[in-house]
This record gives structure tokens, C-alpha cells and sequence, in this order.
């Protein structure tokens, strides 16, 4: 038998909240299958289980905010007998274990006990889960995650917005107009983020409103980050000329969904050079550098209406560059507009930060603990160069890289900025 | 197309593109892209949306016919009018 628990989606989550299950009590599920959607405090995640089997027990509700490793629902192998029960203190009696308040409570509402599922320890029925079976909780309301969580901030019950997105889906919009027509502002009266009604079967903290919230993970993870990481920084200036002029002829042969952009090649060209320099793919583990395996690119992705959300690139430097954009393209739009996959938020070995085509050229970024490095990519600008002794004007991009000092000196740094370099000259080998 | 028809049409693809974005505050004349915030992805998503919509291949070389509403307008309503005429 096997819990299926919260998982830890990035370095800089405790806690998270169940906002659907995918599966139903008795569901046979295969290992990598999606069950359930938890929400962070950056984004939405479906999230897979590491288990084959039938799930006999969903201990958690929708809408519960839970810490990290708190199991959420029971996976028993496949192919094994009846139901198990989660082992616990009380005697494995016929009738499910439950207080005679509890019982009491259960006559007055008129709900059959046998059919309650008990969530207590052992199996045990507690007052919630009568309440749950006497008021069934209300369908899942369609709604962006964006209009989720400013429903939350604003203090808007979702049920009661009429929706004008596909299908009548709730968009943040109609969220804005629900606040403003009522007048509710106050966090304080905010109701529970997915309309669960009852208590939570796990223990649960009171979500602070998800503006905060987000601003509070990336503040305390950044603050650690330049607490305890001795960052040191390194830039060059790389000449795309050969990369983009490869790109555009590329890209006349190629139909606009299979098009390329400049961000596609230096990724690509980013994840070949931290292969070529291992020293700063990996983690900062225990007092010491673990070099990763692969290559999981992470990409930091801004989110409209603010935050920041960085889901890496699986085996980015052996994708093809067609496979990399692809990939690139539905990780940033899932990233965005509806849900990334636990797989995809699993630790990257290195992150890349700013997609390279507004705003500034220059960035240089704080590493994500207990990452080693971090990349920075700044605006594709024309600026002069020196060409053979001749002034001209290419299209370049300002490279640069933090990097912490406890893991690398600032020659492997600028040897990972040179192959950076050397790789964007020969795009064709990207 | 007509260019109304070519500006609605733009319209709700940008708006596809952007969920939410306020058109309205965007001036017809106005580089859309940065006013909405739209990163290169935002704007290939746009271009390979509106590509679906008219038929029209949209190369790359014209991406800068493709930066203001009225600009965009413009040049589906060229484009598609079937006239064979060099676009450049």
C-alpha cells in the first residue's frame, strides 16, 4: 500500500492545496498518470503518482491547503484484495469507527454511516466527513487560475460570479467586476479558495490571501538564496548574426507553426554549454556540488498579472532544436494559461532567466538554491561591432552568468560563457 | 476580407493570445506587442493564429507590416483581397 502525498513542486514550497481530484475512489491508476491538481503559491500543477494501482482511499478534500508530505490519498497495489484500510489504533470493527457525538450528528442529518468514508485516524469518521455527506460539495466552478486566486485576494465567492469566458468559464475580468459591483474588498472575509465547504480532513493552515503568498515564497527563497549562496558574476557580449540569419532562412522554409525563435537557439545553445561545463549543472547539496545527470533547463516564465514560475526543459540539450521549441513553446503556454506537470516543476539543473526579446539587456539573476548557477539573457539588440577591423552593425544579446563561488571559480564561469559563445556561431550544429 | 473584417478578426486572435488584454487602451497606431507585453512565444502564438484565420503564410520579412493594429489591418486586408500584388 502506498500514499500518494503532497509532493514538494520546487525548492521554495511547503505547503499547497488540493484544488480537484482527477481520480475517483476504486480508480485504477498506472505510475505517471495525472491524479489530482495542486495549487502553489506560484501556479497550478497536475500532478502525477509514482504508483500502479487502485486508489482505495482520497483522504483529502478539494480546496484543503496541506504541507508537504501530507499523504492525500492511498494507492494499494495492483491486484490486491478488497479496499485497505489505513492501519491505525482503533479495532478494524465491521461498522466504520466514529464517535456516538459523530453518530448523533449522523442521525440528526439523516447520512448512512456504513456509506461515510472515514478520513479520521483510522479509518475513523469525523464530524466533517458527515457534514460532507449530508452537503455534497459543490461541482468544480470553471475559472482561470489567474481569477482563482484574485477571488481569494478580493474576497469573492467564485460560485456566485457569472463567468463570460468559453463555456462560461470565470476569467479574472468578471472576478474584477464581482469585487467592484459588491463593493468586497475586505481579505478578511475571503471565502475558502475552492469553495470547500467543510473542514479539512488533514491538518490544514488558513491560506494567507495568493498575492502575498507569492510574493512570500519567492521573498524567503531569494533571501536564502543571497543569504547563503556567495554569488559571482560574469558578461559578455555574444554576435547573433550568424545564429539569426541561419534562424530566418530556416524559418522561409518552415510553416508558422514549426517557426523558430531566437529563444529556442539560446536555450539550446545554453544546455549544450552546461553539458560541456558540468561544474555548474547541479546542486549544492550538504556542504558540497552533486553534478546532475542531464540537462533540466529551467526557464523562468513571467506570468501575466504578475509572478514568476520556472519549469524546466527535460534533456534540453539532447532535444532537437524542432523538439525544443515545441516543447518550449507548450511548457510556456501551459505555464501561463493552465497547468504544468509535477515533472516539469522537479528541480532544474540550471535556470535561464529572461526569454531574450523586451526589455533590458542586461540581467543578472539570483541563483534558485540549491542550484549552482544561473544564466541570464537580456534583450536582441543591434549595436556596432568590430568585424575584421571594420565597424558594422549586428543583432547581439548580453550573456551573463551568477554562479556560486562555493561551487565554481570564476574560470569555469567564463569558459561556460565562451563555449556559450562559440556554440551560437555554428547554429547549425544547435 | 474586409479591413473590419481584418481588424475584428485580429482583434479576437490578440485577445485569444492574451486572455484579458484591454484593447480599447491600445491606440491603433501603438506597437501592440509592447503595449500588451507579449514576448516573442506570445507573438508567434498570434502570428500562427492569425495564419489559421485568413490563410495567409505570414513570412517572417513581414513581421514589421505586423506590429500596430492599423498596420495589421492594413495588410490582411491587402493580402487577402487576392490581388496578386507584391506585398512589398
Amino acid at each position: 500500500m502506498g500514499e500518494f502525498t503532497m509532493p514538494s513542486l520546487g525548492a521554495d514550497m511547503d505547503e499547497g492545496t488540493l484544488v480537484e481530484w482527477l481520480v475517483a475512489e476504486g480508480a485504477e491508476v498506472a505510475r505517471g498518470d495525472v491524479v489530482a491538481v495542486v495549487e502553489t503559491a506560484k501556479s497550478t500543477i497536475e500532478v502525477e503518482c509514482f504508483e500502479s494501482g487502485t486508489v482505495t482511499e482520497l483522504l483529502a478534500e478539494p480546496g484543503t491547503t496541506v504541507p508537504v508530505g501530507t499523504p492525500l490519498a492511498v494507492i494499494s497495489p495492483a491486484a490486491s484484495g478488497p479496499p485497505a484500510v489505513a492501519p491505525g489504533p482503533g479495532p478494524a470493527a465491521a461498522a466504520a469507527p466514529a464517535t456516538p457525538l459523530v453518530r448523533h450528528q449522523a442521525a440528526e442529518e439523516g447520512v448512512d454511516l456504513q456509506a461515510v468514508h472515514g478520513s479520521g485516524r483510522g479509518g475513523r469518521i469525523t464530524r466533517a466527513d458527515v457534514s460532507r455527506a449530508a452537503h455534497p460539495a459543490p461541482a468544480r466552478i470553471a475559472a482561470s487560475p489567474l481569477a482563482r486566486r484574485l477571488a481569494v485576494s478580493l474576497g469573492v465567492d467564485l460560485a456566485a460570479v457569472r463567468g463570460t469566458g468559453s463555456r462560461g468559464a470565470v476569467k479574472a475580468d468578471d472576478v474584477r467586476a464581482a469585487a467592484g459591483s459588491t463593493g468586497a474588498a475586505g481579505e478578511e472575509s475571503a471565502p475558502g479558495a475552492a469553495g470547500g465547504e467543510s473542514a479539512p480532513a488533514a491538518p490544514a493552515g488558513r491560506a494567507a490571501p495568493a498575492g502575498d503568498r507569492d510574493r512570500l515564497a519567492i521573498a524567503r527563497l531569494m533571501a536564502r538564496a543571497k543569504r547563503e549562496i556567495p554569488h559571482y558574476y560574469l558578461s559578455t557580449v555574444i554576435d547573433l548574426s550568424a545564429a539569426l540569419e541561419w534562424m530566418r532562412t530556416e524559418n522561409s522554409r518552415r510553416t508558422v507553426a514549426d517557426r523558430l525563435v531566437p529563444a529556442a537557439l539560446l536555450l539550446k545553445a545554453v544546455a549544450l554549454a552546461a553539458r560541456e561545463v558540468p561544474e555548474l549543472n547541479g546542486h549544492w547539496i550538504g556542504g558540497r556540488f552533486v553534478p546532475a545527470t542531464g540537462v533540466r533547463l529551467g526557464t523562468a516564465v513571467s506570468l501575466r498579472g504578475g509572478g514568476l514560475v520556472a519549469p524546466s526543459l527535460a534533456d534540453a540539450d539532447r532535444l532537437p532544436l524542432p523538439d525544443l521549441m515545441a516543447a518550449l513553446k507548450d511548457l510556456v503556454a501551459r505555464a501561463r494559461h493552465g497547468r504544468l506537470r509535477a515533472s516539469e516543476t522537479a528541480d532544474p539543473t540550471l535556470t535561464v532567466t529572461n526569454l531574450g526579446d523586451q526589455g533590458v539587456e542586461t540581467v543578472f539573476g539570483v541563483i534558485y538554491p540549491p542550484q549552482v548557477a544561473m544564466v541570464g539573457l537580456g534583450r536582441v539588440t543591434d549595436r556596432p561591432v568590430a568585424v575584421d577591423g571594420m565597424l558594422a552593425v549586428h543583432p547581439t544579446v548580453t550573456a551573463t552568468l551568477s554562479a556560486d563561488h562555493r561551487a565554481s571559480d570564476g574560470a569555469t564561469g567564463s569558459r561556460f560563457l565562451t563555449t556559450l559563445d562559440r556554440l551560437l556561431q555554428h547554429p547549425e550544429d544547435l | 476580407m474586409t479591413r473590419d473584417e481584418a481588424l475584428e478578426t485580429i482583434r479576437s486572435v490578440i485577445e485569444e493570445v492574451v486572455p484579458g488584454a484591454d484593447l480599447s487602451s491600445v491606440p491603433p497606431h501603438a506597437n501592440f506587442r509592447e503595449y500588451l507585453e507579449m514576448d516573442s512565444l506570445d507573438f508567434l502564438n498570434f502570428v500562427e493564429l492569425l495564419s489559421g484565420r485568413t490563410g495567409l503564410a505570414l513570412p517572417e520579412q513581414d513581421y514589421a507590416s505586423l506590429t500596430t493594429l492599423d498596420g495589421c489591418a492594413d495588410y490582411v486586408a491587402e493580402q487577402t483581397r487576392g490581388t496578386g500584388g507584391d506585398p512589398s
